[in-house]
């Protein structure tokens, strides 16, 4: 508080309420950065860390609350005024131009001169590349970007924001697309630009590269700033639990009946699968699981971890890049979406109206979405139009979903009715198998109860559930068996009655691993 | 975009998230603001659009000579419109159906010349399976580069355009030119069995019929079979017909073959029914008229049979005001003019116009009313 006078914070948010609809992204956010260090902002997904961001950048204009910028309040209409007042951001997708060099990129659209001849051309690459080197940022000045790895891009982008004479830089979710020596490189660079007296922000949910790099560490959860401290007084377990939230007093687990002792035989086996994500990346990395019958394995992890690809191979929607897949003792050489339905794997994907539903449709036609070719719904090609609205209306009563009547568009339903319909669709077939990824993403607290009880009625009909979340008290409260996934790989095992919700998250953040489990047990 | 502040009142333009459908009256609007946009420009040629438009409705609704001409341009406007309808159902961008429609011409008129002389039913049945499919195939073209290659269908069907005509050019140039039409450039005339029958003293042909039943196959097909469950599926959601394990590329393929073949009836149609021969101007731009008629029609069946004939009624009424001193390119005008439109219309109908009341307190809406427009 003494300093606070003489030295105003380069950034300071007071009470900073954003709401989008009927949800608060950023509740009463408070927060500020001092001059000249490095700020790390942790928090898991839909913390409300970006939405923070994005209003320091000036791409949000808060509901209310103040901003001020060295000491200066300040009320940004455009990104453009945050750049006036030296802020310059690097967002999580590059913004850059893939088929353009580094230079343009880093050029455009900057006043410099009408004429752009040669000789100005051949001065300015001298000058950025010295400038870069000057900042311990390496790039090929004339390449293009779509040829240059993403750590090379990021470096790019940061050297954009430098090079507009930025003081603060925003970094969102820098080390995301990074391999860990590029990780190790780009927190390099960021020590050497705190040297030069930049104050450096950005936002993580990888706690270890926190604890090292890092001056100073606030932590959000729900919207709210949880906490804020220097991170020499934190240390990762502290910081694990301050980022799961305490353990609610309502969860409770859901025991199974006594009865079940271990089947002799599992449903599904996964053997080092390895598979690349939406940019080429490794997204999967010798990951090893198995899912018996009758139980419900949870697979928690932070967001980007390979939960998807994990989910999209078992369901043919992605084809591994090596390793195998075995489903009630039979390997499966070429997995396409088609065969892995007809074998019994329903999946329940992680975007509901993305993937999973088509909005624009009634309840009848999503509901026959998998299973119009059977007979009961059509003959020879020829749909049987009363007897599947009758079906329809029977399963829409079945499973209690509310809507003004079968022909209604699912796009105008509540979340949790489009989900309950969903789940009717995939365990209407009585699958072996159900995949879950995400499922009670969005849901109320009784649509949430409805989705678990469907999960435990699979169960107890001895079907196996891969239950994929990053909502631990759903994992915790529901799962037979917790894994943990992190980098694409299985990190941890654990029983639930026995794990910690801090143990879990150490593993989740890449802090610990177990290096013998995972594979065949 | 920027808020505007009118006496106390905020004025905001903003997406509308529930609103994914256009009405259907905003199509009549569109129409009715493309006709004043083109009144206008009579009006500045010194004309009256009154006695324009009047003059363009008698010529083709007002006797039955010219009631018989606009159902005849209706002809491969309905077939090449269906078949643009159902691939841009499921968002593939198909504007091939004028090349389409030649290599249909071209395929029914190598039947007439390599199979003369077979009678009336079997040389027809045959001309028109072969319309079929050499329209498919040359659709297939586009369909294999944009399923397997990745390849914009929009720039693959439009260059295949300019190869089939430069192709049909070459036809009537060379090998097949009547030996005996006076180095005219064109096939010889049709015999009568090669030919489509047509009413008496009129010009209007079975091909008629035929785009009727080719409509109404579709329309049924799509109500209540597999293929329309799947057509339906991928339109509103690809991401989930692949989900539910539909093989989407193959999809794809079937429908730009339909949609091709369909441009290849009409262009045997044609051939057979009206020019009775393959000459250079055989087309006459149906395949790109037909974009507009789909995307009047909003890809509707019925729609189609009605937006076919509206711009056939354009086209024949652009001839009858060439009395009066004017181009008939005026169909042209008064045709791009209801494509800009209707797409216009399309974009502004997923906006709302929202007006809030502001009270003096800053931040704070007292009153806020949402007025929707469009």
């Amino acid at each position: 508080m003494q300093k606070q006078s003489n030295m105003p914070y380069a950034i300071e948010v007071q009470n900073i309420v954003k709401t989008f609809g009927p949800v608060i992204a950023t509740n009463q956010v408070s927060f500020k950065v001092k001059k000249g260090e490095i700020h790390a902002l942790l928090g898991e997904n839909g913390a409300g860390k970006s939405t923070l961001m994005s209003i320091l950048y000036g791409l949000y204009r808060p509901d209310s609350g103040i901003l001020k910028i060295d000491g200066e309040v300040v009320s940004f209409k455009s990104p453009k005024e945050a750049a006036q007042k030296s802020i310059g951001m690097v967002h999580q997708n590059f913004q850059l131009v893939s088929t353009l060099t580094a230079f343009d990129n880093i050029l455009m659209g900057l006043p410099e001169s009408w004429w752009r001849g040669r000789n100005w051309r051949f001065k300015k690459v001298k000058e950025i590349e010295s400038l870069a080197k000057e900042y311990g940022l390496s790039f090929e000045v004339e390449r293009a970007v779509w040829q240059m790895s993403h750590g090379e891009k990021q470096r790019v982008e940061i050297f954009k924001a430098l090079y507009r004479q930025s003081d603060i830089i925003i970094l969102d979710e820098p080390t995301s697309v990074l391999t860990p020596q590029e990780s190790d490189d780009l927190y390099r660079t960021l020590k050497k630009l705190k040297e030069t007296g930049k104050t450096i922000v950005l936002t993580t949910h990888k706690l270890r590269e926190v604890m090292h790099a890092c001056d100073h560490i606030s932590i959000m959860r729900k919207g709210k700033m949880v906490a804020s401290m220097p991170s020499s007084e934190t240390n990762e377990r502290d910081l694990a639990r301050k980022l799961m939230g305490e353990m609610p007093v309502e969860v409770r687990r859901i025991e199974k009946s006594e009865s079940s002792t271990k089947p002799s035989k599992n449903l599904l086996e996964l053997q080092e699968i390895c598979a690349k994500g939406l940019h080429g990346e490794q997204a999967l990395n010798d990951l090893s699981l198995f899912v018996y019958p009758g139980e419900i394995v949870g697979v928690a992890g932070v967001a980007g971890n390979g939960q998807k690809q994990l989910a999209e191979i078992i369901t043919g929607m992605q084809n591994p890049t090596s390793g195998g897949i075995k489903f009630k003792g039979k390997w499966i050489n070429h997995s396409s979406i088609k065969g892995m339905i007809d074998i019994g794997i329903a999946h329940v994907p992680e975007d509901r109206l993305h993937t999973g539903m088509a909005g624009s449709l009634d309840a009848v036609d999503n509901l026959l979405m998998k299973d119009y070719k059977k007979e009961k719904h059509s003959n020879l090609g020829i749909m049987k139009h009363s007897r599947n609205l009758d079906w329809a209306k029977s399963i829409i009563n079945n499973y209690d979903v509310t809507t003004p009547s079968a022909n209604y568009p699912v796009r105008l339903l509540s979340g949790g009715n489009q989900q309950k319909l969903l789940l009717a669709r995939e365990i209407e077939g009585d699958p072996a198998l159900l995949v879950a990824n995400h499922p009670t993403q969005g849901l109320d607290v009784g649509a949430t109860a409805s989705v678990h009880n469907l999960l435990l009625d699979m169960r107890s009909r001895d079907r196996g559930v891969l239950l994929i979340s990053e909502d631990l008290d759903e994992i915790l409260k529901i799962s037979d068996r917790i894994l943990v996934i992190y980098q694409g790989m299985i990190t941890g095992e654990f029983e639930p009655s026995k794990a910690t919700r801090e143990e879990i998250g150490l593993y989740m953040t890449g802090s610990k691993t177990q290096f013998n489990v995972g594979a065949l047990a | 975009m920027r808020p505007l502040y009118i006496a106390g009142k905020k004025i905001s333009i903003e997406k509308d998230p529930i609103s994914t459908k256009t009405p259907w009256w905003m199509t009549v609007i569109a129409v009715v603001l493309a006709l004043v946009f083109c009144a206008g420009f009579m009006l500045l040629n010194g004309n009256n659009p009154i006695t324009v438009f009047s003059k363009m409705f008698s010529g083709a609704f007002g006797s039955l000579y010219g009631l018989s001409e606009t159902l005849l341009k209706a002809i491969p406007l309905m077939l090449c419109g269906l078949g643009v309808a159902i691939a841009y159902r499921i968002s593939v961008w198909n504007i091939g159906a004028e090349g389409q429609f030649v290599m249909g011409a071209i395929a029914a008129t190598s039947i007439t010349i390599y199979y003369p002389g077979m009678g009336a039913f079997s040389s027809i049945t045959l001309m028109l399976l072969a319309g079929f499919i050499a329209g498919a195939l040359w659709a297939l073209l586009v369909a294999i580069c944009r399923s397997y290659f990745d390849v914009n269908e929009v720039i693959c069907s439009l260059m295949l355009n300019y190869i089939a005509i430069l192709f049909l050019s070459f036809l009537v140039f060379e090998p097949w030119k009547d030996p005996n039409g006076f180095n005219f450039p064109g096939t010889a005339i049709f015999s009568s069995s090669q030919k489509l029958p047509a009413l008496d003293d009129l010009r209007l042909h079975l091909g008629f019929l035929i785009a009727l039943a080719a409509i109404l196959l579709y329309a049924v097909l799509v109500k209540f079979t597999h293929w329309g469950y799947q057509l339906r599926l991928l339109s509103a959601n690809a991401n989930a017909a692949r989900y539910a394990g539909m093989n989407v590329k193959r999809q794809i393929i079937i429908v730009l073959m339909i949609s091709g073949g369909l441009a290849g009836i009409a262009g045997m149609v044609e051939v057979s029914g009206v020019t009775h021969r393959l000459s250079q101007g055989v087309t006459s731009g149906y395949g790109y008229t037909a974009i507009i008629v789909a995307w009047l029609a909003r890809l509707n069946p019925i729609g189609i049979v009605i937006s076919s004939i509206l711009c056939g009624a354009v086209i024949v009424g652009g001839y009858s005001v060439q009395l009066i001193g004017l181009p008939a390119s005026m169909a042209l005008m008064i045709q791009g003019a209801i494509l800009f439109f209707v797409i216009g219309g399309e974009v502004f109908s997923q906006y709302r116009i929202r007006v809030e009341t502001i009270s003096p307190k800053k931040n704070e809406q007292t009153s806020s009313s949402k007025v929707e427009v469009l």
